[in-house]
């Protein structure tokens, strides 16, 4: 059963068009994601969401909480049955009462409007088994803010009953192409509200989120080569990062954002270096004859994971941040591309070509086991949710490009498609603080 | 007369229109305002930046395009996981490393592209060999280094866009495009 959201309207962005390569946009959001779960965890949790009292006023918040639980593959919404009265953040629930309705945990909370026109949402979770209280929080929100307070009590009650951040609240990006037109798109983490950043008639490939969530930086092919930006979402100003003689490629930035390790072919092959935002700094981190590309650094910023066909065939190898000496990584396998370390750092995700099929591979650092997670086959650019639960990866579905998760232990799988075009080129986003 | 100006207009227009990196610099950082490059605010984006005396002559266009002519021949196709250039394909090569030897002032950019398989940002990487390899054999055939910029488009500008090995050995290939022609 799919399950749809409205787009919310998407924002202008301005800028002066390069010739006759960009186009200004000025398009409102016309194709939301859809994201269908065809997999779920072994153990949902389930949870009863009662409507907020007041609610309706704002058009409702519990729908959207309920939805992106469900998402998620670890919990299992309740129906709610018509009640002679709403409990809320204020009464005290019948335990017995919800328990007997299989809840293991309860949400209530209200709306209420205030005299400067906006709204107060309240919420409490409660544990039914153990009969006690799991606290709250109150937000004040205007009506612009209703998804964005549902994603944030989605992540509260996500962090309760799980022990691990929610990722509701994040936002990913990806490049949507349309006939001869590239968008790269920004959308919250369920698809919804989804912006147009850049529309282009020449591709972008390979957006990466800078650590504070507020740049993407991109390799965009408008000069008829490939040019890496970074592009500020707020106000879409956009800078040069690398666009030297040859072609400027595949931005990673440094866990501190300070710096961004690219693939340049300024000196012959394709090697990687490192630069600063600005462009400034430009410093040789590999020197090998061979291809060394998509470099990705380590959580802890001590290591640079990228592929290298150094030994003959595409591996995945790393060396220190600021260069020395490789180590082979990936061994099985003739086609090892793409690595992703996970946010905790213990494993990497990466494309394997196993029997001509491209597909999501897990390698666990520790114990060197590796685990497809994919049963696709044209699985392209992983990326880790910054809880490290998901990975979101582009795929091929009835030739057309579309975009899926799977968890980190294979077994829950969401499908994300827009209404028209090819989706690919996922990223996703950083926890916002 | 009328021809000079029609390839000095066109020259202009497709100047105005893109980036051709020749020295080994990067081009400055800057705001999107200042379209790649552009010259100061008010100007006509690029016009300052266009050298004249780097286009090949009028004539030589002609010589370019001209279908009898091998210079008219800009494609040079790959067999799988191949990088390096078939013999049917040296004469091409031959005709415009004599063509860039005898016009010193012509400048070409190499475009190498890939099949759709595998990862994007690896396909840039092995484009970017196909286009290293053409670069190379014309500078040992006696073009200039700074006459050449080898880049890669990887798998993004399919000439064919079917899902099968007709479609991916047409776009297991280099491009040569000539000056005002990008």
């Amino acid at each position: 059963m799919p399950i749809l959201f409205a787009a919310s309207s998407a924002t202008w962005v301005r800028w002066l068009a390069g010739a006759f390569l960009l186009i200004a946009v000025s398009l409102p959001a016309r194709a939301q994601l859809s994201i269908e779960i065809t997999g779920a965890g072994l153990q949902r949790i389930p949870v009863a969401i009662v409507p907020f009292a007041g609610e309706a006023a704002i058009g409702g918040l519990t729908q959207i909480i309920r939805a992106d639980l469900e998402r998620s593959g670890q919990f299992r919404a309740l129906e709610i049955p018509p009640l002679p009265q709403l409990p809320t953040e204020n009464s005290t629930p019948n335990y017995p009462e919800w328990r007997a309705r299989l809840a293991d945990a309860l949400l209530v909370g209200s709306v209420a409007a205030r005299p400067d026109g906006r709204y107060e949402v309240r919420f409490k979770l409660h544990d039914v088994v153990q009969q006690r209280d799991l606290s709250g929080i109150a937000y004040t929100l205007s009506k612009e803010q209703i998804r964005a307070t549902a994603h944030r009590i989605a992540d509260f009650v996500y962090e309760k009953l799980t022990g691990e951040r929610g990722v509701f609240s994040t936002r990913i990006a990806y490049v949507v192409k349309r006939g001869n037109r590239y968008e790269l798109q920004i959308a919250d983490a369920d698809g919804a509200g989804e912006e147009t950043a850049l529309a282009s008639f020449e591709p972008i490939i390979s957006p990466a989120w800078s650590p504070d969530g507020r740049r993407v930086a991109y390799v965009s092919f408008e000069s008829r080569k490939p040019v890496v930006y970074v592009h500020s979402l707020q106000d879409g100003k956009r800078s040069v990062v690398a666009n030297f003689r040859g072609s400027n490629s595949a931005p990673a930035w440094a866990p501190d954002g300070k710096r961004l390790a690219v693939t340049l072919s300024r000196e012959g092959g394709s090697q990687i270096f490192m630069v600063n935002p600005d462009g400034s700094n430009l410093r040789r981190l590999t020197t090998s004859p061979a291809i060394d590309t998509e470099p990705r650094f380590s959580p802890d910023g001590r290591w640079i994971y990228f592929t290298s066909d150094r030994g003959g065939t595409p591996q995945i190898y790393r060396m220190p941040a600021n260069g020395g000496t490789a180590q082979r990584v990936t061994f099985e396998g003739s086609y090892n591309v793409s690595p992703r370390p996970s946010p905790d750092g213990k494993s990497l995700a990466y494309i394997t070509r196993n029997e001509g099929r491209f597909q999501v591979a897990l390698l666990d650092l520790a114990n060197k086991q590796v685990q497809i997670v994919t049963d696709s086959d044209r699985d392209e650019s992983p990326s880790f949710a910054p809880n490290g639960r998901m990975i979101l990866f582009a795929t091929v579905l009835g030739e057309r490009g579309v975009l899926s998760a799977v968890s980190s232990d294979g077994r829950i799988r969401q499908r994300l498609s827009t209404g028209g075009g090819d989706v690919r080129e996922p990223a996703w986003g950083p926890f916002i603080e | 007369m009328r021809a000079v100006l029609i390839a000095a207009f066109a020259a202009l227009f497709l100047g105005a229109c893109t980036t051709t990196p020749t020295e080994d610099e990067q081009k400055p950082a800057g705001v999107e305002e200042r379209a790649p490059g552009a010259g100061a605010a008010g100007e006509k984006p690029g016009i300052s930046t266009v050298d004249l005396t780097a286009k090949p002559a009028p004539s030589d266009i002609d010589e370019l395009k001209d279908p009898s002519s091998p210079l008219s021949k800009r494609s040079i196709y790959y067999d799988f996981d191949r990088f390096d250039v078939k013999d049917e394909y040296r004469p091409l090569v031959e005709a415009h490393a004599r063509y860039l030897r005898e016009n010193s002032g012509a400048k070409v950019l190499i475009q190498g592209n890939t099949d759709e398989r595998g990862s994007r940002e690896y396909n840039v990487a092995l484009g970017q060999r196909r286009s290293d390899g053409v670069k190379k054999m014309l500078i040992l055939l006696g073009a200039k280094d700074a006459q050449i910029e080898a880049v890669s488009l990887g798998e993004e500008k399919p000439k064919s866009e079917g899902s099968n090995e007709q479609s991916w050995s047409q776009n297991r290939r280099s491009d040569i495009l000539y000056s005002g022609e990008y």
